[in-house]
């Protein structure tokens, strides 16, 4: 197994903001998608949904500031926002499986060459967490998936077929992990991005369906 | 008779829940928006299987005052005092800590019901609304949710047949009331409270402030009165 250098959760954040233009609606999962909230540019109007019940809200506050009764998903307190609002559960879920939401970032365990995603249950755990997720892979427009390139044991979690329980069919369109940027297309898993230091040779090795290279393939973009 | 719905004690307000009775709990699974007054106060009665309607399956009190210092139970206490025996739910475990859902689960002590977050929101509510079920896209071809649920197709897409839920007694927890059991909210605290309130035979709230009748905004009022049975203060 390479020990190469891998990109950290706040870089892949970073990443996956650079998604969002002006007005987009976006909806953050638990874990590292929260933290894309804070990389948005000042003079950027993205507005943020949290599936507990809010739209607008800002940046994650530090630690020991903001309020318990303005939490993102993962239970942070955020920043109000001028703008913001705030929905029941019900509402909250309209939003989602509504159409309303251009894209929605989430954790995954498993994605399959044709976009499937796997993220609440590990088989032999017999028990997992559903939560949003499946709404969000069912209602968003776009889904973004940000995880580890592989499991802590070094196996395949881009797979050609899920081996989880799924939580969506064909509806990952990017996943950003800490060595790689991949675009899900009918044509097949388009490798666009690599982390420094990286080759497509290196990141093909660690992934199980066979990559198509971007002819304009580069370095990861951060700036 | 003037309307008054202000109940002295969370144990009053509780009294009545009986063996076998169905309990939604309000709340999205942070303690700051749970109804932990209600839940500590059913936890101490002699009643048993309970079916509990929740988003989160709970964190116990542990985690809540070891490291927020908020020395309250969640639904978790349902589970530590073996009450619940059915749990329908979206989040029933989670990436802090193995929960006394989780033990009594691979126990066989307790079924689990999965629910998509988004499809218990809206039974819930079309339980409050009087509609015997809803068709929802989500879960289609999933296998631990469709299982044998009715699937209706309408404009070439697909959907899942999901019952309504009612409950006998919803647990909300909301920021002020007055005696007519209107409700208001603060934040995201809002979240599965102002859901689950009216989808019950019996509404119960637990608030941090009760106010004159009048004094709150009729424009602001989230949850109205006539949806609430008791209300009940946090002390």
């Amino acid at each position: 197994m390479t020990e190469k250098f891998r990109i950290d959760d706040q870089t892949m954040a970073l990443r996956v903001a650079k998604e969002f233009k002006d007005g987009d609606v976006v909806n953050l999962g638990i874990g590292v998608p929260t933290l894309a909230s804070n990389f948005i540019p000042g003079d950027r109007e993205v507005i943020f949904h949290a599936e507990n019940g809010v739209l607008g809200y800002g940046n994650i506050c530090t630690a020991g500031e903001g309020s318990y009764d303005l939490l993102n998903a993962g239970g942070q307190p955020v920043e109000p926002r001028p703008g913001m609002s705030i929905l029941d559960h019900a509402e909250s879920f309209c939003v989602i499986r509504g159409g309303w939401l251009d894209w929605t970032v989430l954790g995954g365990l498993q994605v399959s060459e044709k976009g499937d995603l796997a993220n609440w249950m590990v088989p032999e755990k017999k028990i997992g967490t559903i939560g949003g997720a499946m709404d969000l892979a069912f209602g968003a427009k776009k889904v973004i998936v940000v995880m580890p390139h592989n499991t802590k044991n070094g196996g395949y979690k881009i797979v050609k077929e899920c081996t989880y329980p799924i939580t969506g069919f064909r509806c990952v369109d990017l996943v950003v992990t800490d060595i790689a940027v991949i675009e899900v297309t009918p044509e097949g898993m388009v490798l666009k991005e690599v982390a420094p230091t990286w080759t497509p040779e290196e990141v093909q090795q660690l992934t199980e369906p066979r990559l198509i290279i971007a002819p304009d393939l580069h370095e990861i973009e951060l700036a | 008779m003037a309307i008054n719905k202000i109940v002295a004690s969370v144990e009053e307000a509780v009294a009545d829940v009986h063996d076998g009775a169905v309990i939604l709990v309000g709340g999205f699974g942070n303690i700051w928006n749970a109804p932990s007054y209600l839940l500590t106060a059913i936890s101490k009665l002699p009643v048993k299987n309970l079916t509990v309607v929740s988003n989160s399956g709970g964190f116990g009190i542990e985690i809540w005052g070891g490291v927020f210092g908020v020395h309250e139970h969640d639904v978790e206490v349902l589970h530590r005092t073996k009450q619940c025996t059915k749990h329908i739910v979206s989040a029933p475990t989670n990436p802090l800590v193995v929960n006394t859902l989780e033990t009594r689960y691979r126990a066989g002590e307790v079924e689990v019901e999965m629910c998509a977050q988004g499809t218990l929101a809206e039974r819930v509510r079309a339980g409050r609304a009087g509609l015997g079920g809803i068709l929802t896209p989500t879960g289609v071809g999933i296998p631990e949710i469709q299982r044998d649920k009715p699937v209706i197709e309408i404009d070439d897409r697909k959907y899942l047949v999901e019952k309504a839920i009612k409950g006998d007694f919803a647990l909300i927890r909301a920021h002020k009331a007055d005696r007519w059991g209107n409700l208001v909210y603060k934040g995201t605290s809002r979240t599965f409270n102002a859901t689950m309130a009216g989808a019950a035979r019996v509404t119960i709230a637990e608030v941090d402030e009760i106010v004159e009748l009048g004094e709150l905004d009729p424009e602001a009022i989230v949850t109205p009165g006539i949806y609430v049975n008791r209300v009940v203060l946090r002390q």
